[in-house]
């Protein structure tokens, strides 16, 4: 019973990881053995072509640049903003508490690409056109009520005492926030951040709406966009720029993957 | 001073959500409203009020009925195959050793990881017509996954699905985990079945957790845009795989009918507000505090 368990289970997770397999081999194929009819599922003569010509000729170096830069200011900016907030709706009692809790649960939901129409018009009356500005912003806004939401569960979780005993020993309030409670909810920010940092480094709508004619501004995944061609795909180059895209975020998944878990307990129910 | 500190703690916050969400999310109320095409956006001709006509243009047109039923039905289907595979996989991973639950642990983190796009991609490659892994392994020469509608539809779905399944399969064996050994050997002493031990004993323990997944999954589902956009270049062959997120998106941004995307995209989120709604019974009834 255990063996034929074991055995389920294996099947199931060579399954699941099969097309991540799939997409790094064929990035490595020489472009004759990815035009074959004959596809075998590895490769002998394993090539740098592709993502050569992808970083250089199609210039996904930049495209990388620019993914980071946005997703890493979102990340920052998000991790700060959403802590101010959580320790307001977490430390403190007042009026409209759960109603401003509830607007941010609400906010969740609302389908975001519905907004890419009004927030064309917003961006384009900032100037903020082709500029990475534009999606750090919008990123931020979209990633902020949820980094709340799950940051509040971790803030709660630090006992107050430990604020209390920080100002009998006469500590002023901005020293107990950024000195006191910032490095107790730590890994929490952290399991927050990988949120705000892959809805930002994921992201293809806004992308693609708001950066129109800047080559120069692109991003990754609206980027990949170019390999498709009517006529014939170039697989051999959208596989190594899938890679480029997914190595980034599957690094910091592993990474932090004990808190994330633990971090989603807390989003779910703390 | 005391009142106004939580206030002030929200002010970052408000200062980045009020004028880049709730002030879109009014635009999108006013938008619908008006008549906004090409024309009006490079000033060409004056924005007219046109009050619900948008949404009676919308409303009666059979197209929109279609896409909306597709929508529904494709969302439903995605709800119960994501969580009829990540709860058999949860309680799976409670009866395996521990290489191969750390296996499909890792696994199932790297699809969850992955980008929608590279989802996309990925999945494109393999059922692609000529050079596929899928026809090759299969011995079907050249049959095209992106022609049949419902073909199409299911290649999308088993992307979502293997994108979105990770995450109801950790969350429910963390669950899973949490309930106390004693109950469930209890009920292997009274001589129940594994069958019988997750649907009487586990899936009631689990109610609150389970329900929270379900709507969260509904949410997801319901708006879908990449994996449709990109793997049917934007909806399929003449729009046939249409579903209401890309739709909005296709008739604003394609067709320059920003006024009627704004109509659709507000019917889409009064839809997606109802569901909420449930969702915060739902947090509620776990007794959770807000």
């Amino acid at each position: 019973m255990r063996h034929l368990a074991n055995t389920v289970a294996l099947v199931v997770a060579f399954l699941t990881a099969f097309p991540l397999y799939w997409m790094v081999v064929s990035a490595v194929k020489p472009a004759g053995e990815i035009q074959s009819l004959d596809v075998k599922p590895w490769t002998l003569h394993p090539t740098a072509e592709h993502f050569a010509r992808v970083l250089t000729g199609e210039g996904f170096a930049r495209y990388f640049l620019n993914s980071a830069i946005v997703a890493l200011s979102v990340v920052v900016l998000s991790a700060l903003v959403a802590f101010l907030a959580a320790v307001a709706v977490t430390r403190f009692t007042f009026r409209f508490r759960t109603t401003v809790l509830i607007m941010f649960l609400i906010a969740q939901m609302v389908p975001v690409e519905a907004l890419t129409i009004p927030l064309f018009f917003v961006v384009r009356d900032l100037g903020l056109l082709n500029t990475l500005g534009s999606l750090v912003l919008v990123h931020l806004a979209f990633s902020l009520p949820f980094a709340i939401w799950m940051m509040r569960g971790f803030v709660a979780a630090v006992p107050e005492a430990l604020e209390e005993a920080a100002m009998i020993d006469g500590a002023g309030r901005a020293t107990i926030l950024w000195r006191v409670l910032f490095p107790l909810v730590a890994p929490g920010l952290v399991a927050t951040s990988v949120f705000s940092f892959i809805t930002a480094w994921n992201d293809f709508v806004f992308a693609r709406t708001f950066i129109i004619s800047a080559k120069d501004s692109q991003t990754l995944p609206a980027a990949l966009l170019v390999f498709f061609k009517p006529d014939e795909n170039d697989w051999g180059g959208i596989m190594a720029a899938s890679t480029l895209m997914t190595i980034p975020v599957l690094i910091f998944f592993v990474a932090v993957q004990r808190k994330l878990v633990s971090g989603l307990g807390g989003a779910v129910k703390d | 001073m005391s009142r106004a500190r939580p206030w002030l703690y929200l002010l970052p916050t408000a200062a980045v959500l009020v004028p880049l969400f709730g002030y879109p999310v009014y635009m999108l109320g006013l938008l619908s409203v008006f008549d906004y095409r090409q024309a009006q956006v490079s000033g060409g001709q004056p924005t007219t009020f046109v009050g619900l006509g948008n949404y009676a243009t919308v409303l009666g047109d059979p197209r929109f009925w279609q896409v909306l039923l597709q929508t529904v039905g494709f969302a439903a289907a995605l709800v119960v195959a994501t969580l009829a595979v990540g709860a058999a996989l949860a309680v799976l991973l409670t009866r395996v050793s521990a290489f191969p639950r750390a296996a499909l642990s890792l696994a199932a983190l790297g699809a969850w990881a992955a980008p929608a796009m590279t989802g996309a991609t990925v999945w494109m490659f393999l059922f692609d017509a000529d050079l596929g892994l899928v026809n090759q392994a299969l011995g079907i020469e050249g049959f095209n996954w992106f022609y049949d509608r419902w073909v199409t539809f299911g290649v999308v779905g088993a992307t979502v699905v293997w994108h979105s399944f990770p995450l109801v399969m950790l969350t429910l064996y963390a669950g899973i985990q949490a309930i106390p050994g004693s109950v469930l050997e209890a009920a292997a002493l009274d001589g129940a079945s594994a069958w019988h031990a997750f649907w009487r004993v586990m899936v009631p323990m689990l109610r609150p957790l389970v329900t929270i997944v379900v709507i969260q999954s509904i949410i997801w589902d319901f708006k879908i845009f990449t994996q449709i956009y990109v793997m049917t270049s934007g909806g399929g062959i003449a729009g046939q795989n249409s579903v209401l997120n890309v739709y909005a998106y296709q008739t604003a941004f394609g067709s320059s009918e920003y006024g009627l995307g704004s109509a659709i995209g507000v019917i889409m989120t009064l839809i997606l507000l109802v569901i909420t709604l449930f969702y915060i019974r739902a947090l509620h009834r776990t007794g959770e505090r807000l």
